[in-house]
């Protein structure tokens, strides 16, 4: 495994354990109920895992969106605009848990993994499509379910399942909806072993808004074409499939670096605003 | 680019502060402290 790959794995692995650091919650299945979920983290975290500490974005969003009597969501659309304005997908890259997990899951050998297939592309789109209907439009529509929520998250699944091992009340209750939510994360953990991050690509809302902010957020990606060979190993490299030297900000990108690392020429480089992020370690471990 | 940075970061803090005196994270707490049924599949 790459240095680069392993630094971002920790990274990823101590923002899992802050985000969830109610361990005692593991153990008595009880949920954190202190003044830390006031505020949204900004990954895909349930606040029903009973190790968070703080609210997951996307089930606040829908809370207000499914109130009889509806409110605008202003505090989670406000936190969501400032995290995507200051960080865009460096977000999933580095702070999400539920990337860390298929990220994980990613590193179990199979006889073959998959980069791409045909319909790639046009799933990547499934993922926006969820976003409007199933966080958007529905909760406003029918009011008091937050459907993504309910019918599709699979970090929801973990903390149930997580609850039940814990507390039998919990395990009692859970019938056909948790049979079917179970079907989505077994779908997406055998997935995870061959597709690299598949609910990234293809489903999660949080990735879709946070794409969105790529272009400008304040870390992004920038290709020095008077360096660029056209090697073509940075588009190798990236395991979103994404074109660094063309689209380096594309909304697929999640800030990994494998690319930065796999150029020969350092035509790529992370920038924080307008300064260069970095290049000047890189020159000296190179030097 | 920086433009659009700027006027994302000032709406975020804008809504961020208007949430917090229309009292959304009393909403958001009442909500996250309580296990969500609809989250862990109970419905």
């Amino acid at each position: 495994m790459a240095d680069n790959t392993k630094r971002r794995l920790a990274i990823q692995g101590v923002a899992a354990l802050l985000q969830n650091a109610h361990f005692k919650g593991f153990f008595t299945g009880k949920i954190y109920d202190g003044p830390g979920k006031n505020v949204c983290v900004p990954g895909l975290n349930c606040y029903s895992c009973p190790g968070a500490v703080g609210s997951c974005p996307i089930g606040s969003l829908q809370n207000f969106l499914t109130g009889m009597r509806f409110r605008v969501p202003y505090y989670v659309v406000g936190l969501l605009l400032f995290f995507g304005a200051l960080l865009g997908r460096v977000i999933c890259g580095f702070l999400c848990p539920f990337g860390l997990l298929q990220e994980l899951l990613h590193l179990i050998p199979v006889p073959k993994k998959l980069r791409t297939f045909k319909g790639d592309r046009t799933l990547r789109y499934l993922k926006y499509v969820i976003l409007v209907v199933f966080v958007i439009a529905l909760p406003i529509a029918v009011k008091l379910t937050p459907f993504f929520c309910k019918y599709i998250c699979p970090s929801g699944t973990v903390s149930g399942i997580l609850l039940a091992l814990s507390d039998r009340a919990v395990a009692s209750k859970l019938g056909r909806i948790f049979t079917w939510k179970l079907s989505l994360l077994v779908l997406c953990v055998l997935g995870s072993t061959v597709i690299f991050r598949p609910f990234c690509k293809y489903i999660c809302p949080l990735g879709a808004i946070y794409g969105c902010f790529n272009k400008f957020a304040l870390v992004r990606m920038e290709c020095d074409h008077t360096k660029c060979i056209s090697c073509g190993k940075c588009k190798a490299a990236c395991k979103m499939c994404v074109d660094p030297v063309e689209t380096p900000n594309s909304a697929e990108c999640i800030r990994c670096g494998d690319c930065i690392k796999a150029c020969p020429v350092q035509a790529l480089h992370k920038t924080v605003g307008e300064r260069p992020l970095g290049t000047e370690t890189k020159q000296a471990e190179q030097s | 680019m920086q433009i659009a940075r700027v006027l994302c970061l000032l709406a975020g803090g804008a809504l961020v502060v208007t949430g917090i005196l229309a009292g959304d994270p009393a909403a958001v707490l009442q909500k996250a402290i309580r296990i969500c049924m609809e989250c862990v599949g109970i419905g």
